[in-house]
Formats: structure tokens, C-alpha cells, sequence
């Protein structure tokens, strides 16, 4: 059987390209006509350039035919998450703040992918400036979960997953502060993969917390995770927090490296909270490295109960004072009726920022605060510490680190819109890993019974993607959960 | 005011001369039509990221080298956080608690009892200095007010130092001496006018012999030295006078207005900010090792006041020539250049201090630029030492040089103005100018030796200025004692 253009992979799609199948343009014909087909339901973009797209795929065939064709992702159509800059389109956060915003100067990501014949197709809506873990909180309305239309689709990244599962397009790029990338992957059914801290330049990434955000690629198979990597990873002078290190060919690496590993299983993540389904799927996938020869060793995180505490001191307190820009005097939402400036300043942020966006800039602003700063920031910094070196204590022992990426399948939009804490709980598994600075993979291991899908989570070494893509990559080899599709046509379009 | 004892202490921000911005590649200037120094990183658009100026770090470690520092093991930054529209990302990249510089000092010398005098010396010691960005420029019209944002992300040195200058001549003198030490070690050029040096002073006074320092007052745009000097002389006056009439100090930042020697309270301490400062996510601390530093230390020029005790011992010049030569480096670089080339440190310095300054005063040009090189003077001097051309002759020569640019013997040739006389002719005008002038001989034969003077003219005039002086004296002295 085979798949339908938009479903088909990247390396697959790769394949036809090089074999002159099919053209970039009929490629991204096939997109657009899905977008435009799926997306009234799904909502997955804020906007997206039809002819800007087509141009691209022309000049990509173009290069093919004379022979000049720039790699792997040549004429290969990517989503980018509407925080990461493309020159001459809107960069708009989803947030009424920018609005109106068109970037003038490509990401560093955008100018890699660009530089690889990659096409830039369309802005995929988030929660307002990556804040929040359902992209409810999206000022242009809410992405729907293709899997189930009335559920959340995760988030922050929610349009580059729903996007990808709905077939929208063959890859996406997301961004990831506490599990904004693989979230959304495990509850729509796809691979995301957040890299190391300092493995991708930042530059052109709106930031929310700049000590924790990474992008990261979406993508339908491990082995596509592995050829965004190659082509966007890399130290980059414009972002002093890239780490000048070797990049591998990932993608070769995932034949090369065949374990067995030692695999590790924290305690503390399988207690309270966590949903039976999700908990089977998980065990089974561990069954599964079991039966390959792997060790499975149980390993104990234990400060990792502090984590989504010093995740909310540490990203807020950061985001209070990189959201300070958006004031309305340079650039994005100024409001018409301010009298002074300070007026100027109280409206335009009271008009353009949302309630999440808000509550978020309170929080950081009152844990800088002086008198408070000890208590708070200095000391979460030092929780930081303990969390980082709990896993780096791990890996003495073991490879990688399995957990579930999310406690449960996609629930439903409005489920937890009103209370924040009970939505900070759904990135219990993921924010860790932001905090120290590690690389984390989700990959689908399953479904719920009403037909959910259910994410595996892997974290790896520091800079260890090879390794972490390759113990994916090896599971993939031997499960088709990635395969299926969601039924789109056959839902009724949720509010 | 013999009771009462004066405190003051300094902030001083200089700009650092770099040709990029602090944290990005746009280039820095002045003058520039508002908003083209400008890149995305400056107006802080989203998703911008700041990167780290290694020269400009590089500038503020070699200021801490000149002035006796200690040099932080590691460069670390800071968020300081407020909203005002000339700051585009609403914080300031900043040096909080861990400045690059700490203590060291600033030589000052206090004006002497008279031009020719030198003063009381000090060291004037620093707090600490750290690197910041500049901020924009707000020009405020009658609705609106515009932004130029072309000074913003300029590199800042901030200049602190402890409350520990009793005057305002010394903070007058502090501000002066620190200009030198910049100019000297390339660091900034130190326009107040174009911005490049801006001082706010922190003014308290205590009765005599009180320990704790009274209710400090901050008085800012003070936009030239003499600013600095009137407005705390000012501030002084205010403060005194407060006291005498039973007032009471009130903590706050005074804006002091040059034109008309006023000032007037800008915020009490009431109204300060909560700067909620933490560390830059988005820049790494930067080492800084021996190695960096020794590379630095040997950049460093000898500092202005130990040049000048140098040249006063080792060339025995006076101190007026030496404070004028002395806070031009490359003034002070051509005297020495020129001495060493002549051996003649006095006539050097003469020259300098005279006919060079007024040459370069009427171009305008640096001395850079000027086209009589110290070869060119050394040469001059050696020529009129020698006797080959008379001092009126030299001027001739000096000028003609400053436009052309030869040699002083090939303009003495090119002209004939060699002092080539023949003595049968030298003999004849001597004679007749002291047969014309028997008053001059009388005062000469009484005693008065000075009268031989007014001989030499017409001999001169004569010799339509060819004659060698030397020899017209010797001819005149020896026809005289007949």
C-alpha cells in the first residue's frame, strides 16, 4: 500500500525527488491542497504563502534539472512554528502583540534550511509565545488534535504536531522550554525530538526562557528526525550559548550504532498521575529493549519532584524580562488611546498580551523582585544544579533514560484551561530535561483504546543525539504505531 | 563653611572608541542621520540575541591595566531591568555584581599657586568599573517624541569611584587626568560634546570631623568639565546654605542646567527602581586569563603623569612646556622623537610648545597630519645651532615647511638662504650700523651689554637676513672693543 504523497516521509519523499517521480512542485502542490482541505478542521497555521511555497519548489526543480541540487531536503516543504523568524513572513507568536508583524531577517535555522533547498511552507499557531502545553492559548483561536478534533493537540508546538499527524507537511520545526516539542509530538502521534542546550543556534527564535529554549524538528520517522538534525545543528556565531562541537552525520550514525544499551528507568516517574494506558505502553516498549539484550536498570532522579517548581522560577523569570521589548514603541501592538508613555506602555501590554502571557510576566517579574530574588531565582538555580547532576549521576550507569513523555493521552480543549496548575502537570516527565540541558525524544509506542496515541520518552547524554536517535530508531525498526493516520475526513470540525 | 567638610564622589561613563556596538556588528559613530547605525540586535526585533564585543572587553581591561585595578578572573553580565523608550529591549545589558574592574585609582594633579607651578599631586581611588550598552537618544518635539536609537548598544565603561574628592577643582581635576589616561591608552576619545565622557556627581558635606557621610545628593547632565566643576560648586553653595537656615537634605537626583547655573530636583529616593537584576541567560561568563592580561599590559603606554616626570628629569624641561605637552599624547610622542633627533630638548620643546602648536592651531589637523614630521624640526634646530641660517631665517623655513613638506636644507638652498655672507661685507655693515646709532654705543661703552642688540638689526637688514648670527656678534663685540 502505498501512502499518499503527504504522508510520506522525508527520506521517502527525498527518494522520489532524486529519482524525478515527482517535482517539488507537485510535492508542494499535494501540501497545500491538504492544508487547504484538513486544515479548516485542524488549524494548525497561522498563515502559510502559497505562491512564496511554489516559487520555492520551482527554483528547487530548477536546480535538480541543471544538476545543481543542494541535498537531502531539496524541495522538501517544512512548517515552521510561528516563533522562528523566515525573512519577509509574519512572526507573530501567536499573539495579538505581533500581530501584524513581518519578520525582516531569517532565523539561523531558516537560513540553514533555506541554504539545503529545504522550502519554508507556512506559520504554524502555538500557545501565545510558547506559554502553555495545549495551544489554547493561542490568540488566533486553538489547533485541534487530529486524532480526536475536540482534543488538545499539546503544545506549545501544537500546530507543527498537528500539522505533521494531519499531513499538512512532510516535517516541522517546533520549540521546546519544558516539553513544547515533545508533548505534542506523543499526543499527536508523530517523532519530536529536543536536541541538546546549545546544539541549535537560538538566533531567530523568539525567546520565552532563553536558559531553556532549543528548537527541534518534527518529523513522521526517526530517521527523518536525523536529517533536520544534520541540517540544522551546528555552533552559529550569532548565538553565544552554541557549543562549538563536532557534528556527526546522524543520519549514518543511526546504522552504525546497534546497542544493546543499558537503558535506565526512573522511579520517581512512574508514580502518582500517571494514566494506566500510557503506563503499559511504556512497559511494553521497555519489554521491548528487554528482549533485545538491553539492561534495564532502575535509577532514582530525586530531585526531580522540584522540577516544575523551578521550571516556573526559572522560565517566568527569564520570559518577564525578554517579553519587556514588546511595548509597543518600536514595532507589534500599540494601543490608539495612551496619554503618556507609561500609559503607552500599560495599555499596548495589557491589550496585546494574553492571560497565560501575562500571569507568566507577573510570576518572573515578583521572583526577581528584590527581597524575594534569594528565595526564589537564586535558589531554583541551585535546584537547577541538583537536577542536572542527579541525571549526569544516572549516566555513569546507563545509556539513555526512558520515561513517558506526557501523563496522559490528549484530553480535551477547556479541560484545563482554567486551572494553570493542573496544565503545568502535564510536562511533569519533560521539564527536567530542559533543566538539564539534555536531549529528549518522544516516539509513538502505542494507543489508548479510544485510539489516542501514546509517546515514548528517551533522554539522552549531553550532545548524545546519535546515540539517543539510534535506541529510537531501533524500536521504530520493529513498530508501525508511526504508521497509522488519523481519520480526519471522517470528524466533524470542532469549535 | 570651615565647619562643614565636602564629599564627593564620581560616576563616569566613558565611551569605549570601538567600531562595532557592544553585543552586535553594527558600526558606532556620530552624526550619523538618525536610525542608520541601527541592525535588528539594536531595536531588539524578537528573537535577536546579543553577541559579545571582544574588543571593546579587551578596551575596559587594558583602562583597569592603566589604572592599577584588579582584573576580574571572569567576565560576567547582568539584566538591569526598566522600561524606558530609549532602551529598546527595556533592560540593559550590564556588569552587576561582579565588575570586570575593581578598586585602582586615577592620578590628579590640583591646580598649582601659579601657571607655572605644578600642583599638589593624588590618587584618587576607584570603586570599580564595569561594561554596559548605551542607551538611545530621546528628542522630544512639541506632540511627539522621537527616538534615535543609532548611540544605543554603544559600548559603556562606567567609572566609579569612591566618595573621596574634598572640592569641586578636584573633581575638575579627576575628570581631566582621567581624559588623558583614556586618550593615552586609545580607549575613548572622551568628548563631552559629542557624548563620548558623561559624569553625574554624588555631592554630601558633614560637619568637620564627623565619620558618617551626610545625605548624598545626585546631580546629573553635567555635559562638559566646567560643568562638573560650576555644578558642584553650585550644589555646595545649595547645600550649605540649606543647612544654615535650618533646612534638611533630602536624598535625591538633581538635573544641573549649565546655561543658567540652576538645578532643580528630578526624583527623590522614594521613587527608585527595582532594578531586578539577574544573570544574562543569553551570554556565557568570558575567562580571562594571564595570558589575555599580559597581552594587554604590554599594550599599555606609560601613563601621563610618570611621562611627565620624565621628561622634566631626563630632558630638564620646564614644567610649563611639559603640562603643555603632556595631555596630547602624540604631542608628547613628537617632542620626544624630535629631542632624541636633535639633542636639544629645550629648543625642542620651544618650538613645540610655540610655532608647532600655532601651525596645527590654524589647520585644525591633528598633529598626525601636519606635515613638518619631528626629522623636519630636529633638522631646523640642528641648522640653526650650527649657525648655517640665521633664527629669522628658520621661521621662513618652519612655515614653508608646514606647507610643503621638505626638508629645512632643501628649502634653505632652494631659497639661499644659507647665512653666507662674506665677512668683508659682514665687516663694512657692522661698522656702519654702530657709526649710525652713537646712542647705542654710548649705553653699550657705560656697561649696558643688552645695547649690542640694536646693532644687529640694520647688520641683518643688510644682509637681507644671510648673515650668520654667531659671526655678526663676534664682528660687532670685536669691533666694539677697539
Amino acid at each position: 500500500m502505498s501512502e499518499p504523497l503527504h504522508y510520506k516521509s522525508v527520506a521517502e519523499l527525498s527518494s522520489e525527488l532524486s529519482s524525478k517521480k515527482i517535482s517539488s512542485v507537485e510535492l508542494t502542490q499535494a501540501v497545500i491542497a491538504r492544508t487547504k482541505a484538513v486544515d479548516a478542521k485542524v488549524r494548525a497555521f497561522n498563515s502559510f504563502d502559497e505562491a512564496d511555497a511554489l516559487a520555492q519548489a520551482k527554483a528547487s526543480d530548477e536546480r535538480r534539472s541543471s544538476a545543481k541540487t543542494l541535498g537531502v531536503l531539496d524541495g522538501i516543504p517544512i512548517g515552521f512554528k510561528d516563533v522562528i523568524s523566515v525573512k519577509g513572513q509574519p512572526l507573530t507568536a501567536s499573539s495579538n502583540m505581533l500581530k501584524n508583524f513581518v519578520s525582516p531577517y531569517d532565523a539561523t535555522v531558516t537560513q540553514k534550511l533555506k541554504g539545503v533547498g529545504a522550502i519554508s511552507w507556512g506559520r504554524l499557531n502555538l500557545d501565545e509565545f510558547a506559554m502553555g502545553s495545549s495551544t489554547e492559548n493561542s490568540a488566533f483561536g486553538q489547533t485541534h488534535n487530529p486524532w480526536d478534533l475536540e482534543r488538545v493537540p499539546g503544545g506549545s508546538s501544537g500546530g507543527s504536531a498537528a500539522a505533521l499527524a494531519a499531513g499538512e507537511a512532510p516535517a516541522t520545526l517546533g520549540s521546546d522550554t519544558g516539553g513544547s516539542i515533545r508533548q505534542p509530538a506523543a499526543l499527536c502521534g508523530v517523532v519530536g525530538l529536543k536536541p541538546t542546550y546549545g546544539l541549535i543556534s537560538r538566533y531567530g527564535l523568539i525567546a520565552f526562557a532563553s536558559s531553556l529554549d532549543q528548537i527541534g524538528p518534527f518529523t513522521r520517522t526517526v530517521e527523518d528526525s536525523a536529517i533536520l538534525l544534520n541540517a540544522i545543528a551546528g555552533h552559529d556565531p550569532m548565538d553565544s550559548t552554541s557549543f562549538k562541537t563536532e557534528i556527526p552525520d546522524y543520519r549514518a550514525e543511526l546504522k552504525k550504532r546497534k546497542g544493546p544499551w543499558k537503558l535506565g528507568i526512573p522511579k520517581e516517574y512512574f508514580g502518582e498521575g500517571l494514566d494506566p494506558e500510557v503506563a503499559k505502553a511504556v512497559e511494553d516498549a521497555v519489554s521491548y529493549y528487554k528482549s533485545k539484550g538491553c539492561e534495564i536498570k532502575e535509577i532514582s532522579l530525586p530531585h526531580t519532584k522540584y522540577a516544575v517548581g523551578v521550571y516556573y522560577i526559572i522560565a517566568t523569570a527569564e520570559c518577564s524580562s525578554n517579553l519587556a521589548r514588546y511595548d509597543g514603541v518600536r514595532y507589534g501592538h500599540r494601543s490608539k488611546d495612551a496619554n503618556d508613555i507609561l500609559d503607552l506602555y500599560f495599555k499596548s501590554r495589557a491589550e496585546g498580551f494574553g492571560a497565560e502571557v501575562k500571569r507568566r510576566i507577573i510570576l518572573g517579574t515578583y521572583v526577581l523582585s528584590s527581597g524575594y530574588q534569594d528565595a526564589y531565582y537564586v535558589r531554583a538555580q541551585k535546584v537547577r544544579t541538583l537536577i542536572r547532576r542527579d541525571f549526569l549521576e544516572a549516566y555513569k550507569d546507563v545509556d539513555a533514560v526512558i520515561t513517558p513523555t506526557s501523563p496522559t493521552p490528549a484530553f480535551k480543549a477547556g479541560e484545563k484551561a482554567a486551572n494553570p496548575l493542573a496544565m503545568y502537570l502535564c510536562d511533569v516527565y519533560t521539564i527536567g530535561v530542559n533543566l538539564a540541558g539534555l536531549p529528549g525524544l518522544s516516539i509513538p509506542c502505542g494507543y489508548s483504546k479510544s485510539g489516542l496515541p501514546i509517546g515514548l520518552q528517551l533522554i539522552g547524554k549531553p550532545y548524545g543525539e546519535s546515540e539517543l536517535l539510534s535506541i529510537a530508531h531501533s524500536y521504530e525498526q520493529e513498530h508501525t504505531w508511526g504508521t497509522r493516520h488519523p481519520n480526519i475526513e471522517a470528524q466533524k470540525g470542532a469549535l | 563653611m570651615n565647619d562643614y567638610e565636602v564629599v564627593i564622589g564620581l560616576e563616569v561613563h566613558v565611551q569605549v572608541k570601538a567600531n562595532s556596538k557592544m553585543f552586535t556588528r553594527v558600526k558606532t559613530g556620530f552624526g550619523h542621520p538618525e536610525n542608520t547605525l541601527t541592525d535588528p540586535v539594536v531595536l531588539a526585533l524578537p528573537g535577536v540575541l546579543p553577541v559579545m564585543n571582544h574588543a571593546a572587553l579587551d578596551a575596559i581591561i587594558k583602562s583597569g591595566l592603566l589604572l592599577s585595578c584588579d582584573i576580574a578572573p571572569y567576565c560576567k553580565w547582568d539584566r538591569k531591568n526598566y522600561f524606558y523608550p530609549d532602551s529598546p529591549k527595556n533592560y540593559q545589558i550590564t556588569q552587576y555584581d561582579k565588575p570586570i574592574c575593581l578598586r585602582g585609582n586615577v592620578e590628579i594633579e590640583l591646580p598649582g599657586s601659579a601657571r607655572n607651578v605644578m600642583g599638589e599631586h593624588k590618587l584618587i581611588p576607584l570603586t570599580r568599573i564595569h561594561l554596559e550598552e548605551d542607551v538611545g537618544k530621546l528628542n522630544h518635539a512639541a506632540f511627539d517624541s522621537l527616538i534615535d536609537y543609532n548611540r544605543a548598544g554603544t559600548p559603556l565603561m562606567e567609572i566609579v569611584t569612591d566618595p573621596a574628592m574634598q572640592s569641586a577643582d578636584e573633581a575638575f581635576a579627576f575628570l581631566t587626568a582621567l581624559k588623558t589616561v583614556m586618550v593615552y591608552g586609545g580607549i575613548s576619545d572622551c568628548d563631552m560634546e559629542k557624548g563620548q565622557m558623561r559624569c553625574d556627581a554624588n555631592i554630601s558635606i558633614r560637619p568637620k570631623g564627623q565619620e558618617q557621610l551626610g545625605t548624598k545628593v545626585e546631580l546629573k547632565n553635567l555635559n562638559s568639565i566646567s560643568y562638573v566643576r560650576d555644578g558642584i560648586s553650585h550644589e555646595i553653595l545649595r547645600q550649605l546654605s540649606l543647612l544654615k537656615s535650618g533646612g534638611k537634605i533630602v536624598q535625591e537626583t538633581r538635573d544641573y542646567d549649565g546655561q543658567t547655573g540652576t538645578s532643580q530636583s528630578l526624583r527623590t529616593k522614594e521613587d527608585a527602581h527595582d532594578y531586578r537584576y539577574f544573570p544574562d541567560p543569553d551570554l556565557m561568563p568570558v575567562k580571562v586569563d594571564d595570558a589575555w592580561k599580559a597581552r594587554l599590559k604590554a599594550e599599555c603606554p606609560e601613563m601621563p603623569f610618570d611621562k611627565q616626570r620624565r621628561f622634566m628629569k631626563e630632558y630638564d624641561i620646564p614644567y610649563t612646556i611639559t603640562s603643555v605637552l603632556i595631555p596630547d599624547k602624540s604631542l608628547s610622542d613628537y617632542f620626544e622623537a624630535t629631542a632624541k633627533l636633535c639633542g636639544q630638548a629645550h629648543a625642542a620643546g620651544n618650538w613645540i610648545a610655540n610655532d608647532l602648536l600655532r601651525e596645527i592651531g590654524k589647520s585644525g589637523e591633528p598633529i598626525d597630519q601636519c606635515k613638518i614630521k619631528p626629522n623636519h624640526l630636529a633638522a631646523l634646530i640642528k641648522l640653526i645651532t650650527a649657525g648655517t641660517i640665521s633664527t629669522t631665517a628658520a621661521r621662513e623655513v618652519f612655515s614653508e615647511m608646514a606647507s610643503t613638506g621638505e626638508l629645512p636644507e632643501k628649502i634653505v638652498e632652494r631659497k639661499g638662504l644659507t647665512a653666507s655672507a662674506s665677512s668683508d661685507d659682514l665687516e663694512t655693515w657692522c661698522k656702519d650700523s654702530i657709526a649710525s646709532d652713537p646712542k647705542a654705543l654710548a649705553e653699550f661703552k657705560a656697561g649696558k651689554d643688552s645695547a649690542i642688540n640694536a646693532f644687529k638689526g640694520p647688520v641683518m637688514k643688510a644682509a637681507k637676513g644671510k648673515a650668520n648670527p654667531k659671526l655678526v656678534d663676534e664682528t660687532l663685540r670685536r669691533l666694539l672693543a677697539l
